[in-house]
């Protein structure tokens, strides 16, 4: 618990302030995102539980603390591997709002596998007052909601190797890509932004680093590092943006098959019917 | 070559065979309301020149993806909620707890791309054959019709996810009506429903969205109609003569439709299961916020052409300043279509047999492509006058290579008919009447 309060507070103070910076685009990000080979990417990729029940402790025990993650509900963690009873003992760890009683009062209780991830702000002003005018995005679609552009011809090239992770790869870089010294030219960045080369919309952004070495205790054996983290994270970051990606890898398998299977019999078929006419 | 109209020769659309109902029903429905019979002569016995290639397949595919469009739009409409505050997250509700909602909504969203290619394909099927030519003015025009419903259709739909691109993509192309004097403003608020976008313009942009395919498939039906009437051209540009120049539509054209078909499709599933948002843009998964602007507005792929002609005109063109110039040119970019029948003097359909034309038509393509690359850039730097010259040329195209080209260019000698151009001499068909006399006397004589 103090940790979380002490995460908290890291971030509270490191919140400088809208990371809006006047620059002409397309100057960042300084780096180009680093590539991690995700379990989720290829034509069979699937979301590797173990990892996303890693992903799910750092962003409960660190990212919680001034993220919200409105569209998933305590029942889809069981995408993550827990039964349901490990969900409704989840769940009634945090509080929501009860529904009027009969005196019209709104008191809290305990939440329910139904109910969606608690917000850490009441509102949206709430989170903007806190953080210094800046509100923490939303965790829900993040993975998809960013990407570093790629260029041509990468994106030519992406429509063959299936590249469809610039979002998790934008944000494991940034999550990764704190800690370096700025360049001579980023060197007179507000001290209250932190400067971070992966950064897609200027030098420097309003969120301070927010993971160390050593700071979620993994109780499965697994390298407790920032890039670990980062990948954890990520890959959770991205199951909450599209839960439904190993049914549609899976799905899209069979059917290509199938469909290419109908195709090589449709033209013996055409074949067959032309054969004997000119055309 | 003499006017189709006055050719005695032009025996075009002889039908293969007749519907003969065989069942005591099929007697009776046939007397009342001919429906079977219109079926079995438009799809069965309908015939099409023998030597149609794949690019005439988009025609019977585009039917398919309007049909797909319309099935998952109608199972989305049963779960999207048209509210502000609501609609991107009964999108994110379709995509996460409707069973299968995932798929239908990529199908959706990936089936509007697939569309438009479908349609720039057999559009271009349309240039480089001559389909808009006498006697298929109005098929062609009907077709650029179309074009236009489905380019709303589009442009609407994809403001329902409520996302950033919906809203500011909304708010930048209807802020372009604005530009027209006088009624500009009133226009803007009129199609807005108020100041600003926001409730009042999902709800109308959805009730629209809702009704335009209907209209799309209506003005389909004319296509259809005016095709089945002047019947399909054909690789050589030389019209249907004879039997012997065609086939039944079914088995021939009904085996390869499917054929191409299913192959479009399998690249149209490779999108939808493998590379779903590839086409999309990520800043539309940010709920959509009037207060903060993205950093690139860009709209959809198939609109990115027509997006750089609209940023071409960066100068004030007399009392039309550069805002209104720009609409102007976007509008004229479609609207130019209408007139090509009359704008190309050539009389030779097929490209085949126009050398000159044929440099100009992949001209034309390249030119096309390079204009949607650069609507996706940022207008600055040397980006503006590449895209001012390519917009030149894209109208220039038009309005002067066309009517010029069709005077100058010597056409190479074309076939006497298809059955001729297939078989390699009118008497390899069997002794057929396919070359009927004075059908196209030296026909290698420019038009």
């Amino acid at each position: 618990m103090m940790k979380k309060i002490a995460i908290a507070l890291v971030g509270l103070m490191a919140f400088g302030g809208v990371t809006q910076v006047a620059q002409a685009a397309g100057d960042y990000p300084i780096k180009k995102p680093r590539k991690v080979d995700w379990s989720f990417s290829g034509p069979l990729g699937t979301y590797d539980k173990a990892q996303l029940q890693r992903g799910f402790q750092v962003y409960k025990e660190v990212c919680a603390a001034c993220h919200s993650m409105n569209l998933v509900a305590f029942r889809n963690f069981k995408d993550l591997g827990y039964s349901d009873a490990q969900i409704e003992a989840l769940a009634s760890e945090y509080e929501v709002a009860a529904a009027p009683n009969s005196e019209g009062e709104v008191l809290m209780r305990p939440a329910q596998a139904t109910d969606y991830w608690p917000n850490p702000y009441a509102n949206a002003q709430e989170a903007a007052y806190i953080n210094n005018g800046a509100v923490p995005p939303d965790f829900s679609k993040l993975a998809m909601a960013r990407a570093v552009e790629r260029g041509f011809p990468n994106f030519v090239f992406d429509i063959f190797t299936q590249y469809s992770a610039s979002g998790p790869d934008y944000i494991y870089s940034l999550l990764t890509g704190y800690g370096q010294e700025p360049k001579p030219e980023y060197a007179d960045i507000d001290p209250a932004l932190s400067y971070n080369p992966y950064f897609i919309a200027g030098p420097a952004l309003a969120m301070a680093q927010p993971l160390y070495d050593d700071f979620v205790e993994y109780t499965d054996g697994s390298p407790m590092t920032v890039d670990q983290y980062a990948q954890d994270v990520t890959a959770f970051m991205k199951w909450a943006a599209e839960p439904t990606l190993p049914q549609r890898k899976a799905m899209g398998f069979v059917v290509i098959i199938f469909l290419s299977i109908f195709a090589v019999l449709l033209y013996m078929a055409k074949r067959k019917v032309f054969a004997n006419v000119k055309h | 070559m003499s006017a189709p109209s006055s050719d005695p020769n032009r025996s075009t659309l002889e039908h293969h065979g007749h519907y003969e109902p065989t069942t005591g029903v099929g007697k009776w429905v046939d007397e009342r309301l001919p429906l079977p019979r219109l079926v079995y002569d438009s799809f069965v016995a309908y015939p099409v020149p023998r030597n149609l290639n794949y690019f005439y397949t988009f025609g019977g595919i585009l039917m398919l993806m309007l049909v797909c469009q319309i099935l998952t739009g109608v199972f989305l409409a049963m779960h999207y909620v048209a509210s502000v505050d609501y609609a991107f997250n009964s999108v994110e509700a379709i995509m996460r707890d409707v069973n299968y909602g995932w798929l239908i909504r990529y199908i959706h969203m990936n089936g509007a791309s697939f569309f438009f290619l479908a349609v720039f394909i057999h559009m271009a099927r349309g240039l480089y054959y001559g389909s808009y030519k006498a006697p298929r003015e109005i098929l062609w025009m009907l077709g650029v019709v179309i074009l236009l419903l489905m380019m709303a259709t589009a442009f609407m739909g994809y403001v329902l996810p409520w996302g950033q691109m919906s809203f500011w993509g909304a708010k930048v192309i209807t802020g372009f009506f604005s530009a027209f004097p006088v009624i500009g403003v009133g226009l803007q608020e009129w199609l807005l429903g108020g100041y600003n976008v926001g409730q009042d313009t999902l709800n109308r942009f959805y009730s629209l969205h809702y009704l335009l395919p209907f209209m799309i498939a209506g003005v389909v039906i004319l296509h259809v109609w005016a095709l089945h009437v002047t019947g399909q051209t054909n690789p050589t540009g030389v019209e249907v003569k004879s039997k012997q120049d065609t086939l039944p539509f079914t088995p021939y054209a009904t085996i390869k439709d499917a054929f191409a078909l299913v192959v479009f499709f399998v690249v149209f599933a490779y999108f939808i299961f493998y590379l779903p948002n590839y086409l999309g843009h990520p800043d539309n998964y940010i709920p959509a916020d009037p207060l903060k602007t993205p950093a690139h507005i860009v709209p959809e792929w198939y609109f990115l052409p027509f997006y750089a002609i609209l940023r071409a005109i960066t100068f004030d063109i007399g009392p039309i300043d550069s805002k209104l110039g720009g609409v102007l040119a976007m509008f004229a970019s479609i609207i130019v279509l209408f007139f090509l029948p009359w704008l190309d003097t050539s009389k030779v359909r097929s490209t085949n047999y126009r050398p000159m034309y044929k440099v100009f038509f992949w001209i034309f393509v390249v030119n096309a492509v390079f204009l949607g690359w650069l609507g996706s850039r940022p207008a600055e730097g040397i980006y503006t006058p590449l895209t001012q010259i390519s917009t030149f040329y894209y109208f220039a195209h038009f309005l002067i290579v066309l009517p010029i080209l069709g005077l100058v260019e010597t056409p190479k000698a074309r076939p006497q008919s298809i059955t001729e151009a297939v078989l390699g001499s009118a008497k390899a068909s069997g002794g057929a009447t396919a070359t009927p006399v004075g059908a196209t006397a030296a026909p290698e004589k420019k038009g």
